[in-house]
């Protein structure tokens, strides 16, 4: 089974110190203080194409959008067992839209004659939740979306997808196609120390837009549906009453509060 | 734009609530409002999304039972090329989300997903959708095109009074046959496990602040204190720190206790949405800009580790 996953590399907006400030071109966010990490449902996909991949032989290949920095979270899925990589990288691909991206990662998949394409479902900075499915699309393969799990039956798969309410729809799909994957359907493994020395060794085959074969106006904003065109900060309604002081006298005064009201 | 499309998601016999507030959304544009409904046997579902609706669009055929994409996104693209809508607003739902780009792809049409506003400026729609994590909001415009098409994120927009009476025309359907290559299989409910945390009249709810599970226990002991069960935000349950039955939110349970207090839990909407009908919520976030603060009574902002051991000794002095 020749499986390819698609990887992105996101600000880890999850640990609380990291605050998003909007740039002066009101287009871009303040990156200087981001720490970069896997996107969470990704890393997902990584584990579950290494599942399948230990279950029923085959090859891994982790696929990306992004700058040489995003090496990082590739050594990392290749570390864990994905066999090799492919990075599609071009100062033309910024601003890509989910139907741009799509395009953009099928050029990098169409030649690799996968049986299965996973991918997060959701990315935690944009939030599409739209480019597995475009992919599929492109692909002209059918696709299943919030997969959280997946059983391989004689040449198709059986797939969970989650629903509002933890409610699992159960359907059967045929191969090739895309599965866009949720969180908490397996447990992401850690990279051994022998994996990650391994995973340096492991070619990162590099694409650029000539390499691709698109042209210009089918990526970024101009290969684009839809243009994110100005950041804004949300205008908030009322806030909590805030307590102050220490720990100690925090706990103090929520404790009066919750006696006040008869809850303790 | 003269007319919008809304396609109505129902699932195990009952229309979602998210119907109402898309239908809202389209109605307060000056378009025909047409709900496209894909069912078998729902003519009560008809009725009561025609108090919304201009027309009420119906395939009543055993194919859709139950969802399956490409069945849905056949149809719809029949549907779209004979009425030729101008804007076609679908569910950012597991099933929304399961059509959304394809369809819009095969329609060439201009697209976005997980809206959280929409107006009409010129002919043109112009959306608004959150990024990272609610921090900040995106204005999105649109390549100009034949067909828009938008997936509205749930609780997004408050569902207003349905104050029309649209027609009700039943067609055929347009789908020869049903898809080969994906096919629906069952529903499988979640497992219900030793507490029910939708009958829970206080909860005590754990979120990424927690860190590492062997911080649970005095998540735990403050619970019993309270006479509280705990809950926690997808995070905790993906992590394996929390049974799938804890979980609070869109993908888990919808919760109205007395008491919410949410422990480093930042407030994604996802989380909200399972937990905004609570009485009295108290949050403590590390982050001071963390959306749970909107939707607090009282917040503390300091570390949970630090404010949970404080806390257990205020009550345990309080309860003598």
């Amino acid at each position: 089974m020749k499986i390819a996953v698609c990887v992105k590399q996101v600000p880890d907006t999850s640990d609380p110190d990291t605050e998003v400030h909007i740039d002066s071109s009101g287009k871009g966010v303040d990156q200087s203080k981001f720490s970069f990490v896997i996107n969470d449902a990704d890393n997902f996909a990584v584990e579950e194409a290494i599942l399948l991949k230990e279950k029923h032989g085959g090859e891994v290949v982790v696929v990306n959008v992004g700058s040489e920095a995003a090496n990082q979270v590739i050594r990392m899925a290749l570390a864990k067992g994905g066999d090799s990589a492919v990075r599609l990288d071009d100062e033309k691909f910024a601003g890509s839209d989910p139907v741009a991206l799509a395009r953009i990662l099928q050029a990098g998949i169409k030649d690799l004659g996968c049986d299965v394409v996973l991918t997060g479902c959701l990315a935690s900075d944009d939030g599409y939740g739209a480019v597995g499915v475009a992919l599929a699309a492109l692909m002209e393969v059918p696709h299943a979306a919030y997969v959280k799990t997946v059983e391989v039956l004689n040449g198709t798969l059986k797939i969970g997808r989650e629903l509002e309410g933890g409610l699992l729809e159960m359907d059967e799909i045929s191969t090739p196609c895309v599965l866009t994957i949720q969180t908490g359907g397996n447990e992401p493994r850690y990279a051994s120390f022998k994996g990650i020395r391994e995973a340096s060794k492991k070619e990162i085959k590099v694409m650029d837009l000539a390499a691709t074969g698109l042209s210009e106006d089918q990526v970024g904003e101009a290969g684009s549906v839809a243009v994110m065109v100005q950041y804004s900060v949300p205008v908030v309604g009322e806030l909590a009453e805030i307590l102050e002081g220490d720990a100690n006298e925090t706990a103090g005064k929520l404790a009066g509060i919750l006696k006040e009201k008869g809850l303790v | 734009m003269h007319e919008i499309f809304v396609l109505a998601e129902h699932r195990q016999g009952e229309l979602r609530d998210i119907n109402f507030e898309m239908l809202t959304l389209a109605g307060k544009f000056d378009s025909k409002v047409t709900t496209v409904l894909l069912g078998s046997g729902v003519d009560d579902f008809a009725s009561k999304l025609a108090p919304f609706s201009d027309k009420v669009l119906v395939v009543d055929d055993p194919m859709f039972e139950s969802f399956n994409a490409l069945d849905y996104q056949a149809a719809l693209k029949a549907l779209i090329e004979q009425e030729k809508p101008h804007l076609v607003i679908i569910p950012n739902t597991g099933q929304g989300a399961d059509i959304l780009a394809s369809l819009a792809l095969a329609m060439e049409a201009s697209f976005t997903s997980d809206i959280i506003g929409l107006e009409i400026e010129g002919d043109k729609p112009v959306a608004t959708r959150a990024f990272y994590g609610g921090k900040i909001n995106g204005r999105i415009e649109f390549k100009d095109a034949d067909l828009y098409m938008v997936g509205l994120r749930e609780g997004a927009i408050p569902a207003g009074e349905g104050t029309k009476s649209g027609e009700i025309v039943k067609v055929d359907n347009p789908v020869g046959a049903t898809a080969e290559n994906r096919k629906f299989l069952e529903y499988v409910q979640p497992e219900i496990g030793d507490v029910d945390i939708t009958q829970s009249a206080m909860l005590v709810s754990v979120g990424r602040g927690i860190r590492e599970d062997k911080n649970l226990p005095m998540i735990e002991d403050l619970a019993k204190l309270l006479g509280a069960d705990v809950s926690g935000s997808r995070a905790v349950v993906d992590a394996g720190w929390l049974p799938t039955d804890r979980q609070v939110g869109i993908s888990g349970k919808t919760v109205k206790p007395k008491l919410y207090l949410a422990l480093g839990i930042s407030g994604a909407f996802q989380h909200v949405t399972g937990m905004k009908g609570s009485d009295v919520v108290v949050a403590v976030n590390k982050d001071p800009d963390a959306p749970i603060f909107q939707y607090a009574d009282y917040g503390i902002v300091d570390d949970l580790l630090k404010v949970v051991p404080a806390m257990i000794d205020k009550i345990k002095e309080l309860k003598g």
